[in-house]
């Protein structure tokens, strides 16, 4: 008789649910959800786990969390997050949001949970535009970039410069944890599951406010194929978005994950 | 416990402690801020939650997050504070999570000023926020109200998962008066089985006020009706004053009513019959005990701080079956025991039949007395 033993080296991970998503194909928040859902299995956190999902494309995150889940009001997730991980501060809270809810409705929340050092963690979906609306032009927007809202592209003389959340939460002296990370190819998904880990190994420290900024594509509403939209990740937006390390406090910086 | 002599505002932020209120969010507004003072000082020291938040919408939205965990919160605010709110607060109906608001009120619109008021009945009352929702509303006219009702906003937020509205107006949040405080309540151990609190041993809780079928949502609008129709059953609340005999009913909620309740006692010896009906719970109405008296009395007057907000629901109710009439102070002016007797005299010897909006004949009324107060 042979005996044979098999070795599970991948599978999903007990941190999401057996759902189909909703996204649209060549959409990386499937990418960003499962880096988070495996580090959440990693750390063995599920069980104590809150996720704050946001509004937008990731509104229905909480369908594919095999987690306690809330859903906050568009921008506010930050404050709900706060009000959840005050009464219960052993808990791992989390948020996940995009770019028209983090940095533009929601930015006095983002600023402050920082500002107040609040021990959650933030993953911030930057796709340069408003997805679930349609394709309207988000605060990250690139100068130029035409979307439903601004037909000739964005014009900087009327609507500002896209912003860089990552530089500017750097600044506040309640942040652990804050870099940005790309999703438009392998090794970067790599570098930013990373990124998500020492995110939340922040907060398990108690370190202060985490975030990782992740440079995600939207294929549908740039109206590209999925593969044009990572170069146009690669290409344009990492040139105004740089990736890097923005501040890490030095007790991760040692840390070996 | 004996009675002492407390502030309104640490009065009430005492009591909501002693309820076992777990967190507190709040941004600091006249006249509701030394409730958020108070909450500073007391609660860190009882390894409870307290954050000045960065403003009103983010406060509420602190409310909202701690709201699914099933502690007790709570937040409190002044009048431009709780429009700003008002997001949340749908949110926190939508999601059927319990949770309680203070609003101390203050003259408006817009920014208005910081003197007592009654001006935002409309809002608290009937809703305030978008959709279908319906919050319990409770008007004390005392500090000693405002304690009791504070512990009884939590037992009801809980008991029908709602947004409970407790308001008062800054009289109230400021006046110094001797009452009694409860006991310490213990804070439970238990979690409702609704709330997040991580999902060890059981499957994960969703909580959220998305239904993105038509048909999921009207689900839900009904069962919120159902369950407010279950709230106008078993909840209604008032207090009433020399009404037996009466020929004349004063209707008043909070210091209006408090302060008519003075000029009844003055027009009692002067012969006129007059009492008083004060809704402590305004959502719901007792609308059951004001038909009763619809048929025991000859007129009704109606005593607001307000341009007759309370007076439009009272009108649906009564009818026409007895004339009405409305005395009301706005912008932040809290009516004397005298001005109120005068209306009450004044009433007492009208036979004219109701106007149809009582609000006509005492606009010139009030006009008159502004230009004889200058």
């Amino acid at each position: 008789m042979v005996s044979t033993t098999a070795e599970v080296i991948y599978q999903r991970p007990e941190a999401f649910t057996d759902v189909h998503t909703h996204y649209c194909p060549g959409c990386t928040h499937g990418t960003a959800h499962r880096l988070v859902a495996e580090v959440i299995d990693e750390m063995g956190l599920r069980e104590k786990t809150i996720g704050v999902a946001p509004v937008g494309c990731s509104v229905f995150a909480y369908k594919y969390f095999n987690m306690d889940f809330v859903e906050a009001a568009h921008g506010r997730a930050p404050a709900m997050a706060t009000g959840i991980k005050r009464v219960l501060p052993e808990n791992t809270v989390f948020t996940y949001q995009g770019d028209g809810d983090l940095a533009s409705i929601g930015m006095a929340e983002i600023m402050h949970a920082a500002i107040r050092g609040e021990n959650i963690t933030v993953i911030f979906i930057n796709n340069a535009i408003y997805g679930m609306t349609g394709g309207q032009m988000a605060p990250t927007t690139l100068a130029g970039m035409k979307t439903t809202s601004s037909p000739f592209g964005r014009d900087i003389e009327m609507s500002g410069s896209p912003v860089r959340m990552a530089e500017i939460l750097a600044t506040i002296d309640g942040v652990g944890y804050v870099v940005r990370r790309s999703l438009h190819d392998a090794a970067n998904i790599r570098k930013s599951k990373k990124a998500v880990r020492l995110a939340f190994e922040a907060q398990e420290r108690g370190l202060g406010f985490s975030m990782v900024e992740l440079l995600s594509s939207c294929p549908t509403n740039w109206k590209v194929s999925p593969q044009e939209a990572l170069d146009f990740v690669a290409d344009e937006m990492v040139p105004v978005f740089p990736l890097g390390d923005y501040k890490v406090s030095p007790t991760l910086a040692s840390l070996k994950v | 416990m004996a009675k002492e002599l407390l502030k309104g505002n640490h009065a009430f932020a005492e009591a909501a402690i002693r309820a076992g209120v777990e967190a507190f969010y709040g941004y600091p507004i006249t006249p509701s801020t030394e409730f958020l003072e108070y909450m500073s000082s007391r609660l860190p020291s009882l390894g409870r939650a307290f954050v000045q938040a960065e403003s009103e919408v983010a406060a509420i939205n602190m409310v909202y997050g701690a709201a699914c965990t099933g502690k007790r919160v709570m937040t409190a605010s002044s009048s431009p504070g709780v429009s700003l709110m008002m997001e949340g607060i749908s949110y926190i109906a939508g999601t059927e999570v319990p949770a309680v608001v203070v609003n101390v009120m203050r003259g408006g619109p817009g920014l208005g000023n910081i003197a007592p008021s009654q001006g935002d009945y409309y809002q608290m009352v009937k809703g305030g926020g978008h959709g279908d929702y319906f919050p319990i509303v409770l008007a004390p006219a005392s500090v000693q109200e405002a304690i009791d009702y504070i512990a009884l906003a939590f037992d009801l937020a809980e008991k029908y998962r709602s947004i409970v509205h407790v308001i008062v107006d800054g009289n109230m949040g400021q006046m110094m008066e001797p009452a009694e405080l409860p006991p310490m309540k213990e804070l439970p151990t238990e979690v409702p089985d609704w709330a997040v609190s991580g999902s060890k041993g059981r499957e994960p809780n969703i909580l959220t006020s998305i239904y993105i079928d038509q048909e999921d949502e009207e689900v839900t609008n009904l069962r919120l009706l159902k369950r407010w129709k279950e709230i106008e059953k078993n909840e209604v609340l008032y207090d009433e004053y020399e009404v037996d005999d009466a020929e004349i009913l004063v209707i008043g909620f909070g210091t209006a009513g408090r302060v008519a309740s003075s000029a009844i006692r003055e027009a009692r010896d002067e012969g006129i019959k007059a009492g008083l009906l004060r809704p402590i719970t305004l959502a719901p109405f007792p609308q059951d005990r004001l038909i009763e008296l619809t048929k025991k009395v000859k007129r009704i007057l109606v005593v607001e701080m307000n341009s007759g907000m309370m007076l439009d629901d009272i009108m649906k109710i009564v009818q026409g079956k007895v004339p009405v009439e409305f005395y009301g102070r706005m912008g932040g002016v809290t009516p004397l025991p005298d001005e109120i007797l005068d209306e009450l005299r004044r009433v007492s010897q009208n036979k004219a039949p109701g106007p149809k909006d009582p609000r006509d004949e005492w606009i010139p009324r009030l006009e008159q007395m502004i230009t004889g107060e200058k």
